[in-house]
């Protein structure tokens, strides 16, 4: 039986495979359809420090093998999770991580420190990497200099795994995960969405109520895995993957390009049980192929 | 309640208009858990390559004799196409039951239920349910024109119904809000499905009057299990998914001009 555990800047995983934020609630809404224990990890729903109402609808447009979406980060704040979601969720049998967000740096830290104090959240996911609001989020994950403003507040306040949540609307990524690590993450996490856009021919105006959107599904793993390999050759932390994984050989790819772990996002609307298939192919194809653990594979490319 | 996933078996495709509308009926395997009116389905489209996401698809009615789920559906655009062409024997992936359905009345009354076009689909199960209880209700069906009112020997099944067509071409000429039912009865409790428009006049018309109203509204949708927050509603609690907190929705919840 080969070994699926990985590890994470010290953290342990039972295996490579978490679900990505905004794609699956805060875990238990997925509870009818698998075993959440079995997931290596469930990154939450992004929490900012004050509560969103998130963007007017429409808030999202199908696209071939994908969707665009504009939620804008619609959450009731940290101090709600905390008080109402964290007891829910606190003896899930997986690696439960919060997605933070904000709009300047104060908030990043603010809303840390208070995730820091809970002792069944092991790690945050840092997002500098949303599209769909007009402050903050991508704004700080596009250029080097704000990314590592952010990722040097956080990481003084913030004292166990840090990941950071990286956008892919950038001329080259290498260099912001560069600059983040330089700072102290621990980890990186890519790629958010694409920004993109819908046009309604018949109406003769933007589908979404925000006119641009993020693109994510199926549609955007090339080039998700393309960047995640110029990534995992470009920093030394370790590298998470996601975009497009709608499957066991999908997961296997990213991880093959250079990812220690992978997190399924978009796929999860259309088979909320895909997460925990993933997990059984990826190690039906370690014990086909003889290796011992799924470490071996990271970035092993003939 | 507790959600599933698995197939079905497509036990019957009806086509109306020459394919501009289908009824399917699923069979299941086993017993088919409680479903309540007003719920809806996550259908999973597959080999249509501009469609993505599931289709959520009101469910229409369930046969309990026979262990069917039935959908009736509008075909809109690819997706709904390719439910218009599935085969007896094809299986279809369902998410199921998701939403929180009507509310079901403590008493007897007089109940309206108004469907506007292929909103009128939940509305079936709605009569079964409520004649299930005892009750009987009144159904108020609109639209465009008269091949547009479909089923109406089922809804016959449940109680009195009531035709309005725009163009006249079948009951009253005008609007649902129109017709001469809503002059001549005092109704207790309304129920109504369709587009925004005809619902913002139902609403209207109960609101003037004090009568208790539930809306089921539609959205685009992604997850259908209050994951993505794509189809929420502006409501006075802020906004809520759809999906989970709706579809069905007492008019007092809305922020809606009515």
């Amino acid at each position: 039986m080969a070994d699926l555990s990985i590890e994470i800047g010290g953290l342990n995983f039972k295996n490579p495979v978490l679900t990505a934020s905004g794609t699956f609630g805060y875990g238990n809404e997925y509870g009818d359809f698998i075993d959440l224990s079995r997931l290596g990890g469930v990154v939450v729903k992004g929490t900012t420090l004050h509560p969103r109402e998130g963007n007017s609808c429409p808030r999202m447009a199908e696209t071939p093998a994908g969707m665009l979406n504009a939620v804008g980060l619609q959450n009731k704040g940290v101090d709600y999770f905390i008080s109402e979601i964290y007891p829910k969720i606190k003896n899930i049998d997986s690696r439960m991580i919060v997605n933070v967000s904000g709009s300047t740096i104060e908030e990043y830290v603010a809303c840390a420190v208070k995730i820091n104090e809970l002792k069944k959240i092991p790690a945050i996911e840092l997002n500098i990497s949303c599209p769909n609001v007009k402050e903050g989020g991508m704004a700080f994950g596009t250029n080097c200099r704000s990314a590592s403003e952010v990722v040097r507040a956080v990481r003084k306040v913030y004292h166990k795994l840090l990941i950071v949540k990286l956008s892919p609307n950038v001329t080259d990524i290498t260099e912001i995960a560069r600059a983040v690590e330089a700072e102290g993450a621990d980890s990186v996490s890519l790629i958010n969405t694409l920004l993109g856009m819908a046009i309604d021919a018949e109406k003769r105006r933007p589908v979404l109520s925000t006119i641009t959107g993020g693109l994510s599904g199926p549609c955007i793993k090339p080039v998700a895995l393309r960047m995640v390999w110029q990534t995992a050759k470009a920093v030394k932390i370790p590298v998470i993957g996601l975009g497009g994984i709608s499957n066991w050989k999908d997961a296997i790819e990213f991880i093959l390009a250079g990812a220690t772990a992978v997190q399924i996002g978009t796929y999860n609307f259309i088979d909320p049980t895909v997460s925990i298939k993933i997990v059984d192919g990826i190690e039906d194809y370690l014990n086909r192929y003889g290796f011992h653990s799924v470490r071996e594979l990271i970035g092993n490319m003939q | 309640m507790k959600k599933y996933i698995a197939d079905w078996t497509v036990k019957e495709n009806i086509l109306f208009n020459g394919g501009e509308y289908c009824l399917l009926k699923l069979g299941f395997e086993k017993k088919i858990p409680k479903i309540l009116p007003g719920q809806f389905v996550q259908v999973l489209i597959e080999d249509s390559s501009t469609t993505f996401l599931r289709r959520p698809i009101s469910v229409h009615f369930v046969d309990k004799k026979k262990n069917e789920l039935w959908l009736f559906v509008q075909v809109i655009g690819d997706g709904t196409r390719k439910l218009s062409e599935q085969k007896k024997g094809n299986h279809l992936n369902l998410i199921y039951p998701l939403g929180n359905g009507f509310t079901l009345p403590e008493k007897s009354g007089k109940f309206l239920l108004i469907g506007g076009g292929v909103g009128a689909a939940p509305l079936l199960y709605l009569g079964a349910c409520l004649q299930e209880l005892g009750y009987k209700s009144e159904f108020l069906l609109g639209a465009k024109t008269e091949k547009d009112i479909l089923q109406i020997n089922e809804f016959g099944k449940y109680g009195k119904f009531y035709i309005a067509t725009e163009d006249g071409s079948a009951g009253e000429k005008g609007y649902v809000t129109d017709h001469s039912v809503l002059q001549s009865a005092d109704f207790d409790l309304i129920y109504t499905c369709g587009s925004k428009l005809m619902m913002t006049a139902v609403a209207r018309y109960a609101r003037e009057r004090g009568i208790a109203c539930e809306v089921s509204l539609e959205n685009t949708m992604a997850c259908g299990i209050g994951a993505c927050l794509c189809c929420v509603e502006k409501t006075v609690r802020g906004n809520v998914c759809v999906c989970t907190e709706g579809p069905v929705m007492n008019i007092n919840q809305l922020t809606w001009r009515i």
